[in-house]
């Protein structure tokens, strides 16, 4: 690493890393049209890999141990995987849900209940 | 045949078995006879092939073992069986007076439709298993096991027409009864394992007899527990309700189970634990108190009773009373002897009356027979034999046991037995007493039934008849041992020769002598030289003409032109005593209202009270419905809104940090 460039504080990415995860979280309690949910989730779950980046480059960097950097990016990349496939499934049930009632606002969708 | 024993019970039970399977193929009656009747004659032979083996080898008792039945902790019990005099007296007479009766039962039943026919016979054979059992057995438990199983079988056999409400109450009855004294055997059972580790005849009785004063009290204990089984099976007071209702089954069953066997095996038991009751004194004369006084308290009711089978009921009773009162003067092979004889003419009496009643096409009121003696000569004479042994008439077979009784009562109010002469001596006069009910009871169920004319309706006239072969021969055979089966027990008095009371002198063994050190031990047994020969021959006249007055009194009460007018006489002068007797001194009524009334109320405050309120509604229906409530109210917590869900979730997040921090 070249010591002349000074590295950004992991404080500083932690904290956009929360601000993105209350904005994502917002997000998902206020949004009714079912892909802004979707994407606002996608926020919250880039927030904790940005949190992950932030940490296994903090422990990379001081001479921790190697497999916690590994660890922290692996789990970058299961996270990944897993919203993708989750966007696929979340984007097929919006088709359905489009076909039966024209709309993905999800306050329509509440007739499973008492 | 002796080394196998195991065989004789297993062939009654096969029998069951098989009657079981052919009542359920609705098999013809013959294919019945053969598989219970065969089953049990070939029982009868196997036994008797086993007592000429017995007897031919010298060791006194036989244990065989067949397996480890019971084993926990310290406590084991075998199935075994024991072979000793006591066992070979029951077994001779049991086995072969069983068999008569189940002969006889193919003429009593032959009406019965095929599927009855072989129910009744699947349960004569059970009963007889059972029976074997109960004698055969080594051990307290085992002997238990009989017991339950000769139980079993007479609630089936009394509740035997159970479309019949009153015969299956009647087998209820029985049952219950049975059930409050075996609380009693039970706990006697247990309190021998505890205090002499083992239940086995050949265990705790020597150990018992090795050391009779440190085990006085606990024999005390131990005696009157089992008693209470004994006064249960056996009908003494105060559990005797059940035997008069017992005669809800058919004749041969009354026979068979309530007189012959069954219901001596409370006698059988109390001679078979001797020991336990002679070191315990006062266990011994609870057993001849209760004996004494149901003896004649019995009879007295059987004087008044009009229903044929009734008077047997209460005279069986009575007669049991006689064993138990020479049991508990120590006289335990009189007991057995009066077991033997009374077994003989009991059965005959009853099988008699199966016979009348079977002519009169089922009646059973004294009131409405007579003159039957000249269109049932068979019944009539063998009756006649049975009713003189059992008034005890010298030679027939009741008057040796009877007598033997009396005479050992008298002698252990003369050699002060225990320091209780005084209430020996009451005893006798209560079993004189009951021998003047007795054949005052009995002749007037012979002039009622047999003599004078005919009191039933033309129809049944018309109907009367003397009974099949197979039921006239048991009667023959049973008249013959009534007659002479007194002479298994001739006293010395007569013969000069004590080896000539066959019985007393067999039956030797089975009371082990007392361990040394014993202070009691001259009091606890009848002196013999109590009573001088004398006396002896005093008593015995005393107790024939008390019997013969009986007679005679009966013959002018019921016999001839002015017959019927005494008793109403006698009715109507002292109208009280008359229906207090008529109507079994209200005993039935009075446990009505003081044990069974009590107890239906309790239970039915617990049903009511307990089980239907508290249980059923608050604890049962009450949580399903405070289920219920709770669920109709948060059920509305699911709106169904996603992002609802989304806000609890996030505000549970919220409140874990909250709380975590």
């Amino acid at each position: 690493m070249n010591p002349t460039m000074i590295p950004i504080p992991s404080a500083w990415i932690l904290y956009l890393s929360a601000v993105l995860f209350v904005i994502g979280a917002i997000g998902v309690l206020l949004r009714r049209n079912g892909i802004s949910i979707f994407l606002a989730l996608e926020l919250m779950l880039n927030s904790a890999n940005l949190a992950f980046a932030s940490f296994a480059f903090r422990f990379a960097g001081q001479g921790g141990h190697a497999a916690s950097a590994i660890n922290g990016q692996i789990f970058i990349f299961f996270i990944i995987a897993v919203a993708a496939a989750e966007a696929a499934v979340g984007l097929a049930l919006f088709i359905a849900m489009y076909r039966r009632k024209e709309t993905i606002d999800v306050d329509r969708f509440n007739i499973l209940r008492w | 045949m002796l080394g196998s024993l195991w065989i004789i019970p297993l062939l009654p039970l096969t029998g069951f078995v098989l009657n079981l399977l052919l009542g359920w193929l609705k098999a013809r009656k013959s294919v019945v006879n053969v598989v219970g009747i065969g089953s049990v004659g070939l029982a009868t032979i196997a036994t008797y092939w086993a007592i000429i083996d017995y007897l031919g080898q010298p060791a006194k008792v036989v244990v065989e073992h067949y397996f480890t039945w019971i084993s926990a902790g310290k406590i084991t019990v075998n199935a075994a069986f024991q072979f000793d005099p006591l066992t070979v007296v029951m077994v001779a007479f049991v086995t072969f007076v069983g068999f008569l009766i189940h002969v006889y039962s193919i003429g009593y039943m032959h009406g019965e439709s095929d599927t009855s026919y072989a129910r009744f016979f699947a349960y004569l054979n059970l009963f007889m298993f059972s029976m074997l059992i109960l004698v055969f057995g080594s051990s307290l438990p085992l002997m238990f096991v009989g017991w339950e199983g000769v139980g079993l079988c007479s609630y089936l056999l009394i509740g035997f027409y159970f479309d019949d409400e009153y015969c299956a109450a009647s087998g209820k009855k029985a049952f219950i009864a049975n059930r409050v004294g075996d609380v009693g055997f039970l706990l006697g059972i247990f309190a021998t394992f505890a205090i002499f580790g083992s239940a086995d005849f050949t265990t705790f009785l020597p150990a018992a007899a090795a050391h009779p004063q440190q085990y006085a009290g606990w024999a005390t204990a131990i005696g009157l527990l089992l008693f209470v089984g004994a006064v249960g099976k056996s009908a003494q007071i105060p559990l005797y309700v059940w035997l008069p209702d017992a005669m809800a089954g058919p004749t041969p069953v009354s026979a068979l189970i309530h007189a012959a066997t069954m219901v001596t095996a409370g006698v059988y038991m109390v001679v078979r634990c001797n020991v336990i009751y002679r070191i315990g004194p006062a266990a011994l004369l609870v057993v001849a108190i209760v004996g004494g006084i149901t003896a004649l308290y019995a009879a007295t009711i059987g004087m008044a009773q009009n229903d044929i089978k009734k008077v047997l009921a209460y005279s069986t009773i009575s007669q049991l009373g006689y064993m138990f009162l020479g049991a508990g003067v120590g006289a335990f092979s009189a007991a057995i002897f009066h077991v033997v004889t009374h077994a003989f003419f009991k059965a005959l009496l009853f099988l008699g009356a199966g016979s009348v009643i079977h002519a009169c096409s089922g009646n059973q009121d004294m009131r409405t027979m007579g003159g039957l003696k000249k269109i049932m000569p068979t019944t009539y004479w063998t009756f006649m034999a049975a009713t003189l042994a059992i008034s005890g008439i010298f030679p027939f077979a009741g008057f040796f046991s009877k007598d033997e009784i009396l005479g050992k009562t008298f002698a252990a109010g003369a050699s002060n037995l225990n320091g209780f002469g005084w209430v020996y001596y009451i005893l006798w006069f209560l079993g004189i007493a009951a021998a003047f009910i007795t054949a005052f009871y009995m002749f007037r169920l012979v002039y009622m039934t047999f003599h004078g004319e005919f009191r039933g309706t033309e129809e049944e006239k018309h109907h009367l008849h003397e009974s099949p072969w197979t039921m006239t021969l048991p009667l023959q055979v049973l008249g013959v041992l009534s007659i002479v089966g007194g002479l298994i027990g001739i006293p010395k008095l007569m013969t000069g020769h004590a080896s000539w009371n066959l019985i007393e002198h067999f039956l030797d063994p089975v009371v082990i002598p007392l361990g040394g050190g014993h202070a009691g031990e001259m009091a606890a047994e009848i002196s013999h030289h109590a009573v001088s020969p004398g006396v002896e021959w005093l008593l015995l006249l005393i107790s024939l003409s008390i019997a013969i007055s009986g007679i005679l009194v009966a013959r002018s009460f019921y016999y001839g032109e002015r017959a019927f007018e005494k008793p109403r006489q006698f009715a109507e002068r002292y109208p009280l005593l008359y229906k207090l007797v008529l109507n079994k001194y209200y005993v039935d009524e009075i446990y009505g209202a003081v044990v069974i009334q009590p107890l239906y109320r309790i239970f039915r405050f617990c049903w009511k009270a307990i089980d239907a309120v508290i249980i059923d509604g608050i604890l049962v229906n009450g949580s399903a419905f405070m289920t219920e409530l709770t669920g109709d109210i948060l059920r509305f917590l699911q709106t169904g809104n996603v992002r609802n869900y989304a806000l609890s979730v996030a505000m549970g997040v919220l409140l874990l940090i909250v709380i975590l921090w």
